[in-house]
């Protein structure tokens, strides 16, 4: 849905862009100011917030028993899911997930579950029959561009911030035990979108920017600057060099953003 | 369950099906395979066999979906129950519906979407069985579809994918190498235009190993490509044989 606002702003934000500067006054490659909460909703094992700008995501991460996949039953399970809440925005409707939550939902999924970030050997409570389900929820709360890369912080965030409960297996059944300890963790993926406007590459896009790209191309990055997830988004096309020259940003601002965090 | 193999390519350097790296899977392209469409294709890209109809510029359903300056294009992307080992429910997964997404956004960019405002076209794909690269086999069927029914496209579409098993990049993953391999990158080319219209990649690739990767997967789609045409052009000679002999009788 574009706003009559928006049709009036597109044409100044792509020509703006054309001489490499932003509505916002922002670079073409600057992030906008970044703020992460850990284990703000005390009732989930996980949890936290982050502000991209005007975007906020909440993530919360749920800890429960279940059955692992019959091909990997030395491992627990991964689940992730996002809410576009109608609270968000004005063109988020209540209902099931549609196929915009979906997608971004299997992008975060994709980051986490390819950089191996969380050790799920450590997650076996019986192997090939109990293991740990992490439940991952992305839940959007106002909507102003960018959800991926915010809500792939606030994902790792939260999962960063996870407890998990003791436990003891006595006569076959499985006991809490007081106590907590932290979810094992291996990898801190970090995912850099970068979108097409005209022909230039920016990363970050705000909401108005992401009415008029051609398309939006996102990384998720590991530990040792190495790809573990791509996905390609939007209605437009990217030339070759600029997917390489993509990889290159995100790589960069990765490393940046890495470095910040202290992961 | 088969046993899973040890190695992935041997020490002469080939793969489980005797492939070099570089060499695709066979691909077979059928254009016009279902009467009914107003544009059809089918593919056959190893063991996947896809069925890919177009039926449109229609009137839009449901109406609140239509757009003033250009036509909607919808696209399904959806596996039959026996196209896999275990049967699959037939309810659309969560990642049917993400594929759905992406092979719409990879054939967007091709299709003159404004030359029919206020209508909707659908692009409906069927695996019948799949053997890894679905997606990339889909697209290209897709196309050719759409090519078929004879709405004004810039350019074709081609996918193919490009990946890492056990240390080497290699070309057009087929199902054991894509869920044993390191990585898989499928890639969708406007093969005239040298554009991208999908890429996606899971696993883990170095910056230039994933550059090698891109460049392999252009090259795999310029070879479907060549495929793709011919399937085209073959139709269409079949109908002018067809006319002329009518024309003798």
């Amino acid at each position: 849905m574009v706003s009559v606002v928006t049709r009036v702003k597109q044409k100044q934000i792509a020509q703006l862009i054309e001489e490499d500067k932003r509505l916002d006054g922002r670079d073409l490659m600057d992030y906008r100011e970044t703020k992460i909460e850990q284990g703000i909703i005390e009732r989930a094992e996980g949890s936290a917030r982050v502000l991209l700008g005007k975007t906020e995501v909440v993530v919360g991460v749920k800890i429960e028993m279940g059955e692992p996949f019959p091909d990997t039953p030395n491992e627990g399970v991964l689940t992730v899911n996002a809410e576009l809440t109608p609270i968000a925005s004005p063109a988020f409707e209540p209902g099931p997930p549609n196929e915009d939550s979906i997608e971004l939902a299997r992008i975060v999924d994709r980051g986490i579950r390819e950089s191996k970030c969380i050790d799920t050997s450590k997650l076996v409570i019986e192997p090939g029959k109990k293991v740990f389900v992490v439940f991952v929820d992305i839940y959007v709360l106002n909507h102003d561009g960018n959800l991926i890369d915010a809500s792939a912080l606030a994902a790792v965030n939260a999962l960063l911030n996870t407890k998990m409960s003791n436990y003891e297996i006595k006569e076959g059944e499985v006991k809490i035990k007081p106590g907590y300890e932290q979810l094992p963790m291996k990898k801190h993926p970090i995912t850099v979108t970068t979108v097409k406007i005209g022909n230039k590459l920016l990363v970050d896009p705000s909401l108005e920017e992401e009415e008029v790209m051609d398309a939006r191309i996102s990384f998720a990055i590991d530990d040792d600057n190495n790809i573990c997830a791509i996905q390609k988004g939007g209605s437009g096309y990217f030339e070759p060099q600029q997917v390489i020259e993509a990889a290159k940003i995100a790589q960069t601002k990765a490393k940046e953003l890495r470095k910040k965090l202290n992961w | 369950m088969n046993d899973k193999p040890e190695k992935l390519i041997d020490k002469k350097g080939l793969r489980l099906d005797g492939r070099k790296p570089e060499d695709l899977r066979p691909v077979k392209l059928e254009v016009g395979v279902i009467p009914n469409a107003d544009g059809s294709a089918y593919v056959e890209h190893g063991k996947n066999k896809i069925l890919a109809a177009v039926y449109g510029p229609r009137e839009v359903h449901p109406k609140h979906l239509s757009l003033q300056d250009r036509t909607v294009l919808k696209c399904r992307y959806h596996m039959a129950p026996f196209s896999v080992q275990e049967r699959k429910s037939p309810a659309p997964s969560r990642r049917e519906v993400e594929l759905s997404k992406m092979i719409k956004e990879s054939l967007e960019p091709a299709v003159f979407l404004e030359y029919y405002p206020r209508t909707m076209v659908d692009v409906f794909v069927e695996v019948l069985q799949a053997d890894g690269g679905t997606r990339c086999a889909s697209i290209t069927a897709a196309a050719l579809a759409l090519a078929d029914s004879g709405i004004p496209m810039r350019d074709l579409v081609v996918a193919c994918a490009a990946g890492k098993v056990d240390d080497t990049i290699v070309l057009d993953l087929m199902d054991t190498e894509d869920k044993l391999g390191a990585a898989d990158v499928p890639v969708a080319l406007m093969p005239n235009l040298n554009a991208i219209t999908l890429l996606q990649m899971d696993g883990i690739l170095t910056h230039e190993e994933f550059e090698s990767a891109v460049n392999m997967a252009m090259e795999g789609c310029r070879k479907i490509y060549a495929i793709q045409k011919e399937a085209l052009k073959t139709k269409y000679v079949s109908i002018s044989e067809e006319n002329k002999e009518e024309a003798e009788e």
